[in-house]
């Protein structure tokens, strides 16, 4: 799990952009969106690709994504149990 | 009466250099252009992390106004800029991610991008501007065109000021140049005076 919360961190910061962010400011319970990270839509539906792309995960309702890219912690626990490669 | 108009300041980025009002401000050789525009973001270091997100013609635009911008009071300043390749470059990697059926992973981040008027969003976006603006494509910069609308705008009080100008991006190919028309300044506003500055 531990490997997997590193991994995400490292995905998103190369992924977004986020090129003034480094993995260790980046808390396993903080927020991605709002006063977090302060991620957009945009970033959420790159997630949405990227959970689907490297995890094998298709969201098919986008709100659904609201739960599950909350935190790095939560998303991590959710691509756990549902990971297809 | 007509109002006398000035290109207050002018600002042009190509071949690693930037330049204002003629001036060089920055210059370093970088190894690509993804490199060169973050060297002059740090330059200008305007403290807004978006930047990071935009596509290459959109950072192009961006930095460029953000030179013009930097102690711009007005608030009314209609946007209108042209360029050859429209958003091609970003399109092509649109393209690049939908080729392969198999492995089908359109980015949303880039889909965004696929439109060259975008980057007047980001600059609006970034000086709170809720004006007049327009892209347009044409072959070459058209001070003809340029002229007259800028013209337009200001004499008919639909802006204070335009922030104008020519923003191309294909490929490895970069070229900005981007100026304000406004009632102050020395440098009448002609089409005869744009087209000089450009090809200096």
């Amino acid at each position: 799990m531990e490997d997997l919360k590193l991994e995400l961190k490292n995905n998103i910061i190369e992924l977004l952009n986020l090129e003034d962010v480094n993995v260790d400011e980046i808390k396993d319970d903080d927020s991605l969106f709002g006063d977090g990270l302060g991620l957009d839509s945009i970033d959420a539906l790159e997630l949405i690709v990227m959970l689907d792309k490297d995890y094998g995960i298709r969201l098919t309702d986008p709100k659904e994504g609201k739960k599950i890219f909350e935190s790095i912690e939560i998303m991590a626990a959710y691509i756990t149990e549902h990971r297809t490669k | 009466m007509a109002k006398e108009l000035y290109i207050q300041n002018y600002c042009s980025i190509k071949n690693n250099k930037v330049s204002l009002n003629g001036n060089l401000i920055f210059e370093e050789n970088s190894e690509d252009i993804k490199s060169f525009f973050k060297s002059v973001y740090q330059y200008l270091d305007p403290k807004y992390s978006k930047f990071f997100k935009m596509d290459a013609l959109s950072k192009l635009a961006f930095l460029s106004a953000e030179i013009l911008m930097k102690e711009e009071a007005k608030k009314n300043i209609a946007i209108i800029l042209s360029n050859n390749a429209s958003s091609l470059d970003t399109d092509r990697k649109h393209q690049d991610s939908i080729n392969d059926k198999e492995n089908y992973y359109p980015s949303p981040a880039v889909f965004v991008y696929t439109l060259p008027n975008i980057g007047i969003g980001e600059i609006s976006i970034r000086h709170q501007l809720k004006s007049e603006n327009g892209f347009f494509v044409f072959e070459n910069y058209n001070t003809n065109f340029h002229y007259n609308y800028e013209n337009i705008l200001i004499q008919n009080n639909k802006s204070e000021a335009v922030l104008a100008g020519w923003v191309n991006i294909d490929g490895d190919s970069y070229e900005a140049f981007l100026y304000l028309v406004s009632q102050n300044g020395t440098i009448e506003h002609t089409e005869k005076n744009l087209k000089q500055l450009y090809n200096n």
